[in-house]
């Protein structure tokens, strides 16, 4: 437990050895948190007690390689079988066990390309121009949140793509919650160079203690001139996590930033990734799945902010509802005044399991210019007996059978989710109704 | 031996008696016809013997190979060879028939190999190759609905068929395809039921045995010529 003092984070960065500018930065968004109020929507965090929280916390020393790691967090990373991804999917993974980035690997041949993939600790010390993108596109006086990462972060990811430079296979991050009680504040930034592409995987995983622990993660991305960014995120978070994040992107003319996610875990989750089409042509897709079980709230959304002529968003959401789980999508599109020809489809559906389940939708669509087209559905449905029957009567238990028509409602999501991570998905679903239909 | 014994089932929906003992048997290898006028219950019989949810039994027994079946749920029923080709199929998004098949098939204790030389010559058989990447029955005509059934079938390979209205908006060529695939499926051993108003399809299956459903029981039975005399003189000859 640490108070949350200026002494403390003076502290954490003079012990990170960061450069001035860095811990200047740190002492303003603590003062900026102490003013900001807590959200004014969205889920009850008055059970968030910031006093009971490890604000750092290093359990475990960085290793060159995956044996070198303790038995227990070793044995975690390989029933998740990332060692395996490794070698196999990926062109370079970190992994992060609570504050720190414990295990970072890139390929020869990224690294020739002169890619950068390193933590981001690590890049604030070496790279004085990280000081022209960090918190840029989002301020700590965004929300409380923001300003509480900009005071703690610790670890995370900075991927610097050169000009041109496509990355073939993707990069990825994993994310650990070891310590009972602790908070985990990783950042990361993606500078995509005009003409380049990335995709960044991230993953994260807790286990489960009675104390409830914070995510508090930012993710800042600078897509430039015709650069394509992709990030994925598979959340798993036990369900003691405050999972309250800050995913914004910046558009350039004839960029696309594609968010995908697919969000299983948590207690209360607030996400609502964005990106700013500030470039003509600029275009971004949002594609989200949420599962929302049993005492979880899941408030998510995506947010497209139209600035430049012929930009383009399409932002799509499933959600699944199962027990007492409460479901809350928030779809904005704004289209400015100089963004004419903007095009902007926002579709929400939800599969409420139970009678129980609580969902609502949230569109906020909002054009200052009339050339322009804005496309919205919602819609709101159970699953119905006469499906699950038919399916039982093919010989698939009720438990198949929930978990096909599940997959199937949210498939327009999960295909697009590179193929190893899709079925450990079907995976965690199909077990989550086995326990429901015992 | 008949495969499958129905004695004197009862069955009440919405607490509204449908079936008032209803007692038929089916024999391997054999085609069955169940005809009767609108709301006789010949889909209430189909439904309650596959364990459709709002089917209620109040009476009466049904056995699969001397094994009640009626205690069991629609997937056990199913897993021990009962096989219901639904009237309406309902269509699900996202799912691939082929995915669906598959693990239909896994649980028929069918191994993969199995299954992917079986698939495309069920799906040639029944001529659906257009169908092969799509969805399960997303999409699909009433006819379409229908071939998607009897492929399932032939894949699935149970003992025991029931059709219900496999050849409602069917047209011609789709008809004989279905009435074929049904050949072959008793060829193969199976004891099937087609449930039907109308003798169209059984010209082209002609059946062993035809029983005649009005009101909740069973109150004709015979051989193809019966199918018949329903055909040119309607329900009235069976009655009174």
């Amino acid at each position: 437990m640490n108070a949350l003092t200026r002494e403390f984070v003076d502290g954490l960065s003079a012990e990170k050895n960061e450069p001035a500018w860095m811990r200047a930065h740190r002492a303003r968004c603590l003062e900026v948190f102490g003013k900001a109020p807590l959200p004014r929507f969205g889920p009850d965090l008055s059970e968030l007690d910031f006093s009971d929280l490890a604000y750092y916390a290093r359990p475990v020393a960085p290793v060159k390689r995956w044996e070198d790691l303790p038995d227990e967090i070793r044995r975690t990373f390989a029933a998740l079988r990332l060692p395996e991804a490794e070698q196999r999917a990926l062109a370079g993974l970190g992994a992060q066990v609570d504050s720190e980035v414990v295990y970072r690997s890139l390929l020869d041949a990224v690294r020739s390309q002169g890619v950068i993939f390193t933590s981001m600790d690590t890049a604030v010390r070496e790279y004085p121009w990280v000081e022209d993108y960090f918190m840029k596109v989002i301020p700590p006086e965004d929300n409380k949140f923001a300003a509480l990462h900009g005071a703690l972060w610790s670890g995370g990811t900075f991927i610097w793509i050169p000009p041109g430079v496509e990355v073939a296979v993707p990069l990825q991050a994993y994310y650990r919650m070891q310590t009972e009680a602790v908070g985990q504040f990783e950042h990361t930034l993606i500078v995509a160079e005009p003409g380049s592409s990335v995709h960044y995987i991230e993953g994260c995983s807790a286990p489960r203690y009675a104390r409830s622990a914070l995510h508090s993660g930012m993710v800042e991305i600078f897509a430039k001139e015709g650069a394509k960014v992709r990030f994925t995120t598979i959340q798993n978070w036990s369900k003691n996590v405050y999972n309250l994040n800050n995913k914004r992107a910046l558009a350039h003319a004839g960029a696309a930033v594609d968010w995908v996610s697919a969000s299983l875990g948590s207690k209360v989750t607030m996400l609502y990734p964005t990106t700013v089409l500030l470039g003509p042509g600029a275009r971004t897709e949002n594609l989200s799945f949420t599962f929302s079980q049993d005492g979880m709230w899941l408030d998510s959304g995506a947010r497209a902010l139209h600035r430049a002529p012929d930009t383009t968003s399409r932002l799509i959401s499933r959600s699944v509802v199962q027990g007492s789980g409460k479901s809350v999508f928030r779809g904005t599109v704004h289209v400015s005044p100089l963004a004419r020809g903007a095009k902007a489809h926002v579709e929400c559906s939800t599969l409420l399991l139970t009678p129980d389940a609580r969902t609502e939708t949230i569109p906020i669509l909002n054009a200052e210019t009339d050339d322009v087209e804005l496309g919205h559905e919602a819609t709101v449905g159970r699953v119905s007996q006469e499906q699950l029957f038919y399916l039982m009567s093919r010989g698939l238990s009720e438990a198949q059978a929930m978990s096909l028509i599940v997959n199937g409602f949210v498939s327009p999501i999960l295909k697009e989710i590179p193929l190893e991570y899709s079925v450990e998905l079907k995976g965690l679903l199909e077990m989550s109704f086995e326990e429901a239909t015992g | 031996m008949p495969v499958l014994v129905v004695d004197d089932l009862h069955v009440a929906v919405g607490g509204k008696p449908i079936l008032r003992g209803v007692d038929l048997a089916l024999e391997p290898g054999r085609v069955h016809a169940l005809m009767g006028p609108n709301g006789s219950g010949k889909s209430t019989l189909a439904l309650s013997l596959a364990g459709g949810p709002g089917y209620e039994v109040t009476r009466g027994r049904a056995q699969l190979e001397g094994e009640d079946l009626l205690s069991l749920p629609p997937f056990e029923r199913a897993r021990r060879g009962l096989f219901l080709a639904f009237q309406y199929p309902p269509e699900i998004e996202g799912v691939s028939l082929r995915e669906f098949l598959r693990l239909a098939c896994a649980e028929r204790g069918q191994g993969f190999c199995e299954f992917q030389r079986n698939y495309p010559q069920a799906i040639a058989r029944l001529r659906m190759e257009p169908f092969d990447g799509r969805e399960l029955n997303v999409g699909f005509s009433g006819g379409e609905k229908k071939r998607a059934e009897l492929l399932q079938l032939y894949l699935l390979k149970p003992k025991v068929a029931l059709l219900d209205e496999p050849d409602s908006g069917v047209d011609v060529d789709a008809l004989r395809l279905i009435a074929g695939a049904i050949r072959d499926l008793a060829d193969g051993g199976a004891a099937v039921l087609i449930i039907t108003h109308y003798p169209r399809i059984l010209d082209h299956v002609p059946p062993a045995e035809v029983f005649v459903l009005d009101e909740g029981r069973i109150v004709e039975r015979g051989g193809p010529e019966l199918a018949r005399r329903i055909g040119e003189e309607g329900f009235e000859v069976v009655r009174g």
